[in-house]
Protein backbone atom coordinates (compact mmCIF):
# COMPACT_ATOMS: atom_id res chain seq x y z
CA UNK A 1 0.00 0.00 0.00
CA UNK A 2 3.06 2.31 0.83
CA UNK A 3 4.49 1.75 -2.46
CA UNK A 4 1.40 2.38 -4.42
CA UNK A 5 0.95 5.28 -2.63
CA UNK A 6 4.42 6.39 -3.38
CA UNK A 7 3.52 5.62 -7.15
CA UNK A 8 0.35 7.41 -7.12
CA UNK A 9 2.17 10.76 -5.40
CA UNK A 10 5.11 10.78 -7.48
CA UNK A 11 2.69 10.84 -11.21
CA UNK A 12 0.35 13.74 -9.35
CA UNK A 13 3.04 16.20 -8.41
CA UNK A 14 4.67 15.58 -12.29
CA UNK A 15 1.06 16.72 -13.46
CA UNK A 16 0.84 19.14 -11.31
CA UNK A 17 4.64 20.58 -12.57
CA UNK A 18 3.69 20.56 -15.86
CA UNK A 19 0.48 22.21 -15.22
CA UNK A 20 2.16 24.98 -13.68
CA UNK A 21 4.77 24.89 -16.99
CA UNK A 22 2.04 25.29 -19.19
CA UNK A 23 0.57 28.24 -16.70
CA UNK A 24 4.41 29.77 -17.05
CA UNK A 25 4.19 29.49 -20.64
CA UNK A 26 1.26 28.96 -23.48
CA UNK A 27 0.41 32.42 -25.11
CA UNK A 28 -2.97 33.20 -24.64
CA UNK A 29 -5.44 33.61 -20.88
CA UNK A 30 -7.83 30.36 -22.66
CA UNK A 31 -4.57 28.06 -23.19
CA UNK A 32 -3.03 29.02 -19.55
CA UNK A 33 -6.66 28.76 -18.01
CA UNK A 34 -7.20 25.34 -19.89
CA UNK A 35 -3.69 24.38 -18.79
CA UNK A 36 -3.83 25.37 -15.37
CA UNK A 37 -7.29 23.62 -14.84
CA UNK A 38 -7.15 20.24 -16.25
CA UNK A 39 -3.83 18.82 -15.31
CA UNK A 40 -3.69 20.61 -11.52
CA UNK A 41 -6.71 19.26 -11.03
CA UNK A 42 -5.87 15.70 -11.95
CA UNK A 43 -2.63 16.38 -10.39
CA UNK A 44 -3.56 17.58 -6.95
CA UNK A 45 -6.40 14.75 -6.80
CA UNK A 46 -3.93 12.18 -7.94
CA UNK A 47 -1.57 13.44 -5.03
CA UNK A 48 -4.38 13.85 -1.95
CA UNK A 49 -4.93 10.64 -2.79
CA UNK A 50 -1.83 8.75 -3.03
CA UNK A 51 -1.31 10.35 0.71
CA UNK A 52 -4.19 8.82 1.83
CA UNK A 53 -3.46 5.49 0.11
CA UNK A 54 0.02 5.63 2.24
CA UNK A 55 -1.83 5.94 5.75
CA UNK A 56 -4.61 4.36 5.83
CA UNK A 57 -6.13 6.27 8.66
CA UNK A 58 -6.03 9.11 6.92
CA UNK A 59 -8.04 8.14 3.88
CA UNK A 60 -11.45 9.71 4.34
CA UNK A 61 -10.20 13.04 5.20
CA UNK A 62 -7.80 13.20 2.04
CA UNK A 63 -10.77 11.77 0.05
CA UNK A 64 -13.08 14.56 1.15
CA UNK A 65 -10.16 17.22 -0.24
CA UNK A 66 -9.83 15.37 -3.60
CA UNK A 67 -13.20 15.66 -4.07
CA UNK A 68 -13.95 19.27 -3.14
CA UNK A 69 -10.80 19.86 -5.15
CA UNK A 70 -12.58 17.62 -8.00
CA UNK A 71 -16.22 19.53 -8.08
CA UNK A 72 -14.77 23.37 -7.31
CA UNK A 73 -11.54 23.82 -9.47
CA UNK A 74 -13.93 23.66 -12.98
CA UNK A 75 -16.30 25.96 -11.66
CA UNK A 76 -13.81 28.41 -10.81
CA UNK A 77 -11.81 27.97 -13.67
CA UNK A 78 -15.13 28.34 -15.80
CA UNK A 79 -15.92 31.95 -14.45
CA UNK A 80 -12.56 33.11 -14.61
CA UNK A 81 -12.88 32.64 -18.31
CA UNK A 82 -16.59 33.82 -18.54
CA UNK A 83 -15.41 36.79 -17.13
CA UNK A 84 -12.27 37.51 -18.90
CA UNK A 85 -14.04 36.68 -22.46
CA UNK A 86 -16.60 39.41 -21.06
CA UNK A 87 -14.03 42.10 -20.29
CA UNK A 88 -12.98 41.95 -23.66
CA UNK A 89 -9.15 39.93 -23.42
CA UNK A 90 -8.45 39.12 -26.78
CA UNK A 91 -7.84 36.08 -27.84
CA UNK A 92 -4.51 34.51 -29.55
CA UNK A 93 -3.63 34.91 -32.96
CA UNK A 94 -3.49 31.48 -33.83
CA UNK A 95 -7.25 30.44 -32.82
CA UNK A 96 -8.63 28.77 -34.77
CA UNK A 97 -12.44 29.21 -33.86
CA UNK A 98 -14.55 30.84 -31.50
CA UNK A 99 -17.82 30.36 -30.41
CA UNK A 100 -18.27 32.88 -28.15
CA UNK A 101 -21.01 34.62 -29.96
CA UNK A 102 -23.30 31.82 -28.89
CA UNK A 103 -22.89 33.08 -25.82
CA UNK A 104 -24.67 36.56 -26.32
CA UNK A 105 -27.96 35.04 -27.71
CA UNK A 106 -28.74 33.55 -24.40
CA UNK A 107 -28.07 37.35 -22.94
CA UNK A 108 -31.87 38.49 -22.92
CA UNK A 109 -32.80 35.29 -20.36
CA UNK A 110 -31.05 36.88 -17.58
CA UNK B 1 13.96 10.73 -1.41
CA UNK B 2 11.28 10.69 -3.35
CA UNK B 3 9.45 13.12 -1.10
CA UNK B 4 12.18 15.28 -1.44
CA UNK B 5 11.91 15.01 -5.12
CA UNK B 6 8.49 16.06 -5.09
CA UNK B 7 8.37 18.57 -2.93
CA UNK B 8 10.74 19.83 -5.31
CA UNK B 9 8.54 19.84 -8.20
CA UNK B 10 5.57 20.80 -6.33
CA UNK B 11 8.14 24.19 -5.40
CA UNK B 12 9.22 24.64 -9.36
CA UNK B 13 5.59 24.61 -10.06
CA UNK B 14 4.67 27.56 -7.44
CA UNK B 15 8.11 29.77 -8.80
CA UNK B 16 6.52 29.06 -12.69
CA UNK B 17 3.19 30.10 -11.09
CA UNK B 18 4.36 33.28 -9.47
CA UNK B 19 6.43 34.31 -12.44
CA UNK B 20 3.08 34.66 -14.79
CA UNK B 21 1.40 36.41 -12.06
CA UNK B 22 4.57 39.19 -12.17
CA UNK B 23 4.49 38.89 -15.61
CA UNK B 24 0.74 38.35 -16.99
CA UNK B 25 -0.42 40.80 -19.66
CA UNK B 26 -3.96 40.98 -18.32
CA UNK B 27 -5.57 41.08 -14.75
CA UNK B 28 -7.39 37.44 -15.58
CA UNK B 29 -3.89 36.50 -16.37
CA UNK B 30 -2.58 36.70 -12.75
CA UNK B 31 -5.99 35.64 -11.68
CA UNK B 32 -5.79 32.35 -13.07
CA UNK B 33 -2.12 32.04 -12.28
CA UNK B 34 -3.24 32.93 -8.39
CA UNK B 35 -6.19 30.23 -8.64
CA UNK B 36 -3.01 27.71 -9.91
CA UNK B 37 -0.96 28.60 -7.43
CA UNK B 38 -3.78 27.94 -5.02
CA UNK B 39 -4.53 24.52 -5.95
CA UNK B 40 -0.85 23.53 -6.36
CA UNK B 41 -1.20 25.00 -2.50
CA UNK B 42 -3.36 22.34 -1.70
CA UNK B 43 -1.26 19.33 -2.78
CA UNK B 44 1.64 20.74 -0.94
CA UNK B 45 -0.29 20.98 2.35
CA UNK B 46 -1.41 17.75 1.93
CA UNK B 47 2.02 16.17 0.91
CA UNK B 48 3.99 17.97 4.35
CA UNK B 49 1.36 16.43 6.39
CA UNK B 50 2.44 13.06 4.96
CA UNK B 51 6.31 14.18 5.26
CA UNK B 52 5.52 15.30 8.75
CA UNK B 53 3.25 12.89 10.31
CA UNK B 54 0.38 15.43 11.29
CA UNK B 55 -3.05 14.55 10.85
CA UNK B 56 -3.71 18.41 11.77
CA UNK B 57 -2.12 19.85 8.42
CA UNK B 58 -5.07 18.37 6.31
CA UNK B 59 -7.30 20.45 7.74
CA UNK B 60 -5.72 23.39 6.58
CA UNK B 61 -5.18 22.31 3.44
CA UNK B 62 -8.97 21.52 3.36
CA UNK B 63 -9.68 25.20 4.74
CA UNK B 64 -7.54 26.64 2.23
CA UNK B 65 -9.04 24.85 -0.70
CA UNK B 66 -12.45 26.32 0.43
CA UNK B 67 -11.49 29.57 0.86
CA UNK B 68 -9.09 29.80 -2.54
CA UNK B 69 -12.21 28.74 -4.19
CA UNK B 70 -14.49 30.96 -2.84
CA UNK B 71 -11.86 33.63 -3.70
CA UNK B 72 -11.75 32.93 -7.38
CA UNK B 73 -15.22 32.90 -7.89
CA UNK B 74 -15.44 36.69 -6.05
CA UNK B 75 -12.40 37.68 -8.50
CA UNK B 76 -14.29 36.38 -11.46
CA UNK B 77 -17.74 37.99 -10.57
CA UNK B 78 -15.71 41.43 -9.80
CA UNK B 79 -13.74 41.08 -13.17
CA UNK B 80 -17.10 40.31 -15.54
CA UNK B 81 -19.73 43.53 -14.21
CA UNK B 82 -18.24 44.89 -10.99
CA UNK B 83 -19.11 44.20 -7.10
Amino acid sequence: MELLGTIVVVIGTAFLFLGSLGVFRLPDVYNRLQAGTKCTTLGAFLTVIGVGLMNPGWFPKTLLIALFILLTNPISSHALGRSGRKSGVPLWEGSVVDRSDDLKEQEPRE
Amino acid sequence: MTQVVCLILIGAGIVLCLVRMLKGPSTVDRAVAVDTSATVTTALLVMLAAVFKRYVYLDVALVYAVLTFIGAVAIARYLERGL
